[in-house]
């Protein structure tokens, strides 16, 4: 079918051909709206926004002016609206439907926390206005920390993290300067479990640590005897997600930290999982002596079609005194900011990134733990908890669970009652938004073959989670009769079809270039 | 609780059919001695009336920028941002959407990233660009890195009038890798001790234009010197809008961008979630040692045209401890802002609005100069510079701050004992006449 650079038939008569009209001249369909880039539609001279005019006089840019082209157009306010609600319209949400991607807590983003972030004494103000003018900017940071240390029994936090992978960075630096400071420095080795997420052994390796897998048992945790074996005098710590990511409770935590803390090393939590026992189990009585959390998963603040997060990292007493700088205190009813490791209390390991952390996300998560507060906060973890044994229950008699038993906040299964139907797990994921649900997240952990990792998350009720329970049986029940093309074509009612990733990737077209030259339409 | 939709006859339907009695029996795999018996010590829950008072009274408790004749900069800086923006990005779409992991239902995100990255990449005269980092000390952090992998050497030179925190950002991710970082001394008006310190085991060495002091720097001369070492150039900068009067990055023979693009789209925020923006040349060695993510064109399986997340080979997810950074979420929502606000404003309202910033600047250095016993430093600046006080910058700073000016950043709070009669003070389009000749009758009443 002859395509025009923006990837729609040229001629109608093309689409009877090939079978009737299934497509359209304009590319929309319906309320589908086709919507080419803002290089294909605005104009350099073109703009949304009216500025008062310049004098155009002053100069004092040293011979430095830009004399080299920009290129880029502009929309004005109509067109930029219609064009980003169109593209908007692509995009599958929370607000759409139910997200059970598995390790991400796709849970409710209420808007009140929409709302006080934008309060202007948070949303409009400077991070380096003197102190006595955002006291109560210091008192958010201040009052934050507490409910995060409080829920999770322990003594310290450090706020500046700017997401998860960030915390993990945050805490993993803090157990090298502890052992820096103990003259343990020869400790190098992490041990990391085969099903811990990538983040985890990318950031032991960007703080100096080497990487030690250590496996899974039979029940999905980690296997006691390899990890015992694996212990010794060049151990810094173990990296362990709790409840971990096949979404089981590790049993032997426990016994974990105590051997850990027995050789010498530390135990760092990776808190994704967190919304599972937020509210009813502390990781400081867990053993835990650092630990991330996800504002933007527990705590609701937005994931933003990717970012931005924030990483707050827990520490226990071992390791707070080398948190990082900045950190608020409060002294004689003012608060005050310890910026410059050379006024800090403790040994902090440095810097993490520019100004205080993650503001906007304070805001949110505060609103949204003073919303729930202990009691409502405890409900989320045990709704979230029977939410995902609901699901595995429910589902057990046509799908196949990787693992027996009771599970946290995710249920896990693998491919096995796909086995030779010639559906895959992606096929099957693909099917799925076809019938209008987002997948769960495919192939990971990597312990499970071909994985399913279902979050449904407190915030689903008891309908939505049946209509889900019917469709995926449904499409279960499909795969068995044998029913492949249909899994092998999906999807075919999302905006696109399957998108070629490997041609993406070996000839990446990262931004959008002029075209050399309008190529004419053949005439016949 | 107004989040929460089952209701207790629900839970107990649903314990049913899992078949066990009581919530309590699916958290018996965590240990005895960790089950708590009732709740946390933290208040019970709220409505919405009662924690919108909670939070309005601590937000009272704020003296907000556009409360106030607002001068202060040193890497975020206030401008104003159409109220399109922000309800674009509230659009459930892309505010309660996941990273766009299944691209056939997340064309929206990624065709905006997509739209980002070009943006970005034209904007700092550079090839190609990521979907975006944390914020600019991070991106800058993550540069340093990848200039070690790129040219396989261990040193990296800062010039001393990169931002302070950023530096400090990359002395941290650096620190317990092979790589060592050189600060050199700041230097106002000249990069001569950063060129003196580049050598033949020089990764790279990372200048910014317009520097922490506001003062602009040539970077021909210096990419020139390191190109013939073979070190990288990486060019940082903390106020994007800069890019819209001055010489580009990537014009000036810079191999890396990188910096805040807060300014456009994103706002304040007491100093976070801002836009890391990180671009570089289009070279193999570059692209594959990149950190973060890339959208990409491709086509679906009937030809059209689509986008998806690539080379991914590159990322932790993939590949783990080989990863070239261990970033995930990084600022999406931020970098969508950023994106909409700079279609809105397209070339012309772009170059505009530094234009206007510039100006403002030029006004306020005037004014300020004319203050007796007051200085200003620079000879070439765009919308930020550095005053020398007749006194202590920081007691001025509280002083004009009681008379309800916010009027700069004191450069000893960056360089902690040192520069402590240098003020660094911005300005952008906000700021009006008036401002300007209230901020420097305050500053001849308190000096």
């Amino acid at each position: 079918m002859p395509m025009n650079t923006q990837g729609r038939p040229t001629r109608i008569a093309d689409n009877i051909a090939t079978g009737g009209y299934a497509e359209t001249t304009s590319g929309s369909k319906g309320l589908e709206q086709s919507e080419a880039l803002i290089y294909e539609r605005g104009s350099v001279e073109q703009c949304g926004v009216d500025l008062p005019e310049p004098k155009g006089t002053a100069t004092r840019l040293g011979g430095l002016e830009r004399k080299s082209e920009l290129g880029m157009p502009g929309l004005s306010e109509p067109e930029t609206m219609r064009h980003y609600v169109r593209l908007s319209r692509k995009n599958y949400a929370i607000d759409l439907g139910l997200y059970p991607l598995g390790s991400c807590t796709m849970k409710h983003n209420p808007r009140l926390n929409e709302k006080m972030a934008r309060l202007p004494g948070f949303a409009d103000v400077h991070p380096m206005q003197p102190a006595s003018t955002v006291q109560g900017a210091y008192a958010v940071i201040g009052e934050l920390a507490h409910w995060l240390m409080t829920l999770c029994g322990m003594s310290g936090v450090a706020m500046s993290p700017k997401a998860g992978a960030h915390g993990e960075f945050c805490g993993m630096m803090a157990i090298r300067a502890k052992l820096d400071a103990d003259g343990q420095s020869h400790r190098r080795r992490v041990l990391v479990p085969e099903s811990a997420h990538g983040t985890n052994p990318a950031t032991a390796v960007q703080c100096g640590f080497t990487v030690d897998e250590i496996p899974a048992d039979e029940t999905g945790r980690v296997d006691m005897e390899a990890f015992k074996a694996k212990l010794g005098d060049d151990v810094a710590g173990i990296m362990l997600t709790n409840p971990n990511t096949c979404g089981l409770f590790e049993r032997d935590i426990r016994e974990i930290a105590d051997l850990i803390h027995e050789a010498g090393g530390y135990f760092y939590c990776d808190g994704a999982n967190f919304n599972a026992i937020v509210g009813r189990v502390r990781p400081g009585d867990l053993g835990v002596d650092a630990m991330h959390i996800n504002l933007h998963k527990t705590f609701s603040t937005p994931h933003g079609g990717g970012g931005p997060g924030s990483g707050p990292t827990v520490l226990s007493d071992a390791l707070a005194p080398f948190a990082p700088v900045p950190y608020v205190v409060l002294k004689d009813k003012h608060w005050e900011l310890v910026e410059h490791e050379a006024d800090a209390e403790g040994q902090p390991f440095g810097r993490m990134a520019a100004f205080h952390g993650q503001m906007g996300m304070f805001t949110r998560a505060l609103t949204y733990m003073m919303s729930h507060g202990s009691d409502g906060l405890k409900q989320v973890a045990e709704d979230a908890v029977l939410n995902a044994n609901y699901i595995q229950a429910r589902l057990k008699h046509v799908m196949t669970p990787a693992f027996d038993g009771i599970c946290m906040h995710e249920a896990l299964f693998d491919d096995r009652f796909l086995k030779d139907t010639g559906v895959t797990t992606l096929d099957f994921a693909k099917a799925m938004i076809d019938e209008g649900y987002h997948p769960m997240t495919m192939y990971f952990p990597l312990v499970v073959h071909g994985a399913m990792l279902i979050e449904p998350t407190e915030t689903e009720s008891k309908s939505g989670l049946d209509r889900f329970i019917d469709t995926l049986e449904a499409l279960s029940l499909a795969a068995k009769a044998g029913e492949v093309e249909r899994f092998q074509a999906a999807p075919v009612h999302a905006p696109t079809k399957r998108l070629d990733e490997t041609k993406a990737a070996r000839q990446p077209v990262l931004r959008w270039t002029a075209p050399a030259a309008e190529e004419p339409i053949a005439a016949e | 609780m107004r989040y929460l939709p089952h209701t207790d006859t629900d839970r107990k339907a649903m314990l049913e059919a899992i078949g066990v009695a009581s919530i309590d029996d699916l958290f018996t795999d965590v240990p005895e001695a960790a089950r708590l018996d009732g709740l946390i010590d933290l208040p019970t829950k709220q409505g919405e009336l009662q924690v919108e008072r909670a939070m309005a009274a601590m937000s009272n408790q704020n003296v907000s920028a556009s409360s106030v004749p607002f001068f202060v900069g040193a890497g975020a800086y206030k401008h104003h941002i159409p109220a399109t923006v922000d309800h674009l990005i509230q659009r459930s779409e892309f505010l309660t959407a996941y990273t766009p992991y299944q691209p056939e239902i997340s064309q929206g995100t990624l065709q905006t990233l997509f739209e980002f990255q070009t943006q970005v990449a034209q904007l700092t005269g550079m090839d190609v660009a990521n979907a975006s980092m944390y914020d600019g000390s991070t991106a800058c952090a993550e540069a340093v890195m990848m200039a070690a992998r790129v040219t396989k050497r261990d040193k990296a030179v800062m010039a001393g009038t990169v931002h302070p925190h950023y530096v400090e950002a990359s002395k941290t991710l650096a620190k317990y890798s092979s790589v060592s970082i050189e600060v050199t001394e700041p230097e106002l008006d000249s990069l001569d001790k950063v060129i003196a310190a580049i050598d033949e085991n020089t990764a790279c060495v990372v200048v910014q234009t317009p520097d922490i002091f506001g003062q602009l720097h040539d970077l021909r001369e210096i990419s020139r010197i390191a190109h013939e070492k073979g070190a990288l150039v990486i060019a940082a900068f903390t106020e994007v809008v800069a890019l819209g009067l001055t010489e580009a990055p990537g014009a000036m023979g810079a191999d890396i961008a990188v910096g805040e693009g807060q300014s456009i789209g994103v706002g304040l925020n007491f100093g976070g979630p801002y836009v890391g923006l990180f671009a570089c040349k289009d070279d193999r060695r570059f692209i594959r040692q990149m950190p973060g993510r890339l959208a990409g064109e491709t086509v679906d399986a009937d030809g059209r045209r689509g986008f998806v997340l690539t080379l991914s080979t590159r990322e932790q997810h993939i590949r783990r401890d080989k990863a070239t950074s261990n970033i995930c979420t990084n600022s999406g929502l931020c970098a969508l802002a950023f994106t909409i606000h700079m279609t809105l404003l397209g070339e012309k309202g772009f170059r505009q609005m530094a234009q206007l910033s510039h100006e403002n600047a030029c006004a306020l250095a005037d004014a300020l100069d004319a203050v007796e016993g007051v200085d200003v430093v620079n000879d070439a600046f765009f919308n930020e510079f550095a005053v020398r006080l007749p006194g202590n910058a920081a007691d001025i700073v509280e002083k004009l701050a009681k008379v309800g000016v916010l009027g700069g950043v004191p450069a000893s709070r960056l360089y902690p004992g040192q520069f402590e009669d240098i003020l660094l003070v911005a300005a952008t389009e906000v700021n009006t006449q008036a401002d300007i000749e209230i901020f420097a009758k305050a500053l001849g009443g308190v000096l």
